[in-house]
């Protein structure tokens, strides 16, 4: 099976600290990914080196064949890797409307128009309110975004997301700090982008349900390190994930303060 | 969302109407002057706004494009003939190194956080004011120097600060159309991004660099524009131009009218020409007016603590309000009925 982004032997450190440690995996293209791991385990630090918000201390990622460690987040993201962010990350004081049109503007490579309306390009504001419609924000579209409550402002991140249409879509807890009403809609919309036979998503993801009923393959970080990787049949009997993931998870919230998620 | 434009753009050309009709009833020649002031101080304040307003840009030395734009035109219609074409190479001139000097000071800061910008254009603008001070062959020194415009056409001439006003009107209200425009073209949205979140800007692909260099050549030459028609309108040049007190004013007219608004600058413009003049003739009344500088730091402290938004800012949040608080009450109802 092709992969569509890989890492070889990835590491990055901060001080003495190292977050992620000599990492090797493979996402297959096509494929949900889900990777999991107690807080701390580095997982988000995982993605951050995907998309380049940090660069590795040693290793390769690799997206499509490609060597692309050294490239920066803006080629990255120009070459098909979108993610959301687990700290919401929008444009506050602009309307929930105007996010999402933002992304798609970039997606169309609208960049240095400055003669005309930007009404002038109205699919772009047409697709943002169809895909508003998706993540059911579409009455608070014209809310500055700064208003928006934290389930809301999750869904304007997966939004900005979709609207970039990305061929991998990296997923950092989606769901976080959601109320209970809201977390089937954002799943809907996630088992939709799944659907799409021509998107890879890589989720990370603490409510096991979910991940689960999800994914094709989950990765299992412990420390930085790889623990194991397979189907979810697979990690369930997985016997270290279990000693080592089930039953740490549990130490593993004590020391979430000081984690590197 | 059209409607709404349309209807902001009448309300907009009919203001400019009635300045247009204002010197047939109020033609004393202070006014008139005045009048003028607020034209190129709104300009200017609107340039400013391009950077503050709406990439989120710092600028401490902006009165020196304002300044480059005042010698280049005074200095060439000193040195050449008092022709048009003189004029008109002046005006290309300022526009040419007030575009340059901008170009040069954001690729060297930009890609800095911005306060280099604001410590560079700071240095610059006080080079400049050196060079102005000691570059005495050409620039006449500290003490300025008087320049000839060109003779208008026929009766024009006999009404010159009639048509300087109507000149310096015609230029605010183009260049007001002009960067609105700009501020809601596809690229003013991803300036007003950058603002909000470079970060995100950068992880939705696009480069921040390009859109901070454009807006501060742009801000630059608007700003050098403003300078020639401050020059114009007094035919007189000196280095107080370069001086930081006609940045803060253009900082303090953008904040009291309202930042990442263009009609607020020019308001805040009217606001603190009109205060200038009246506070500076209540001197009689009491020394500390002739400190006017005092009571605008204090007008400033309480606009930032109580009015953050400026003027147009908090009117427009208080209308989207009520906007939004009627399409709920509308949905409200629908709900009502439905049920």
């Amino acid at each position: 099976m092709e992969s569509i982004i890989e890492t070889e032997n990835l590491s990055v450190s901060f001080g003495g600290h190292i977050a992620v440690n000599g990492v090797t995996v493979e996402i297959v293209k096509n494929q949900f990914t889900s990777i999991i791991g107690p807080n701390g385990a580095g997982k988000t630090t995982f993605f951050n080196l995907l998309s380049g918000q940090l660069s590795p201390t040693e290793g390769k990622v690799l997206y499509k064949g490609k060597d692309i460690t050294r490239k920066s987040t803006i080629e990255r993201s120009r070459m098909g890797i979108g993610r959301s962010f687990q700290i919401t990350n929008v444009f506050p004081n602009i309307t929930v409307l105007e996010n999402v049109r933002l992304a798609i503007q970039s997606r169309e490579n609208v960049r240095f128009q400055m003669f005309r309306h930007f009404t002038h390009y109205k699919a772009f504001k047409e697709e943002a309110i169809n895909i508003l419609d998706t993540v059911l924000l579409k009455d608070r579209m014209d809310s500055l975004a700064v208003n928006l409550s934290h389930g809301e402002k999750r869904k304007l991140e997966i939004a900005m997301l979709l609207a970039l249409n990305t061929e991998l879509l990296l997923l950092d807890e989606p769901t976080a700090g959601m109320s209970l009403e809201e977390v089937p809609a954002i799943l809907d919309v996630i088992q939709n982008i799944k659907e799409d036979e021509n998107r890879t998503v890589v989720l990370i993801e603490h409510k096991m349900e979910m991940v689960l009923d999800l994914s094709d393959e989950i990765i299992v970080l412990y420390n930085g390190e790889l623990l194991a990787q397979g189907n979810p049949q697979e990690i369930m009997e997985n016997e270290t994930v279990q000693t080592a993931y089930i039953g740490g998870s549990q130490n593993g919230e004590h020391t979430s303060e000081v984690g590197t998620n | 969302m059209i409607k709404k434009i349309q209807r902001s753009t009448w309300i907009y050309l009919a203001v400019a109407f009635l300045l247009v009709l204002l010197p047939f009833f109020k033609d004393e020649r202070w006014f008139l002057f005045l009048m003028i002031q607020v034209f190129t101080f709104g300009i200017f304040a609107m340039s400013y706004d391009l950077l503050l307003g709406y990439t989120g840009i710092i600028s401490f030395g902006h009165a020196m494009f304002f300044g480059i734009g005042a010698y280049s035109v005074g200095i060439i219609l000193d040195r050449m003939e008092a022709s048009y074409t003189s004029l008109l190479i002046g005006i290309l001139v300022a526009a040419l190194l007030g575009g340059l000097v901008s170009f040069i000071a954001g690729i060297l800061t930009l890609k800095l956080k911005n306060h280099f910008y604001a410590m560079l254009t700071l240095a610059l603008a006080s080079m400049f004011l050196f060079i102005a001070e000691k570059w005495r062959s050409v620039t006449h020194g500290s003490d300025g120097f008087t320049f000839r415009l060109p003779e208008l056409p026929g009766p024009l001439e006999d009404h010159r600060n009639i048509t300087i006003y109507m000149f310096c009107l015609v230029m605010m209200v183009l260049i007001f159309f002009g960067l609105r425009r700009l501020t809601e073209s596809p690229l003013g949205k991803i300036l007003v991004a950058i603002r909000e979140n470079e970060g995100r800007v950068e992880s939705l692909g696009f480069r921040i660099m390009p859109y901070k260099v454009i807006i501060s050549v742009i801000s630059g030459v608007v700003a050098s524009f403003a300078g020639v028609l401050y020059a114009i309108s007094i035919r007189f040049v000196g280095t107080n131009v370069f001086a930081i007190d006609v940045t803060l004013d253009a900082l303090l007219m953008t904040i009291i009218g309202g930042v990442g608004t263009l009609v607020g600058p020019i308001i805040g413009a009217g606001i603190i020409e009109f205060a200038h003049h009246y506070l500076s003739s209540l001197a009689d009344v009491h020394w500390i007016f002739e400190r006017w500088i005092i009571l605008f730091g204090i007008v400033y402290i309480l606009a930032v603590i109580f009015f953050p938004a400026g003027i147009v800012g908090t009117i427009k949040a208080k209308l989207h309000k009520r906007k939004h608080r009627k399409i709920e009450a509308k949905q409200q109802n629908a709900d009502k009925m439905a049920s």
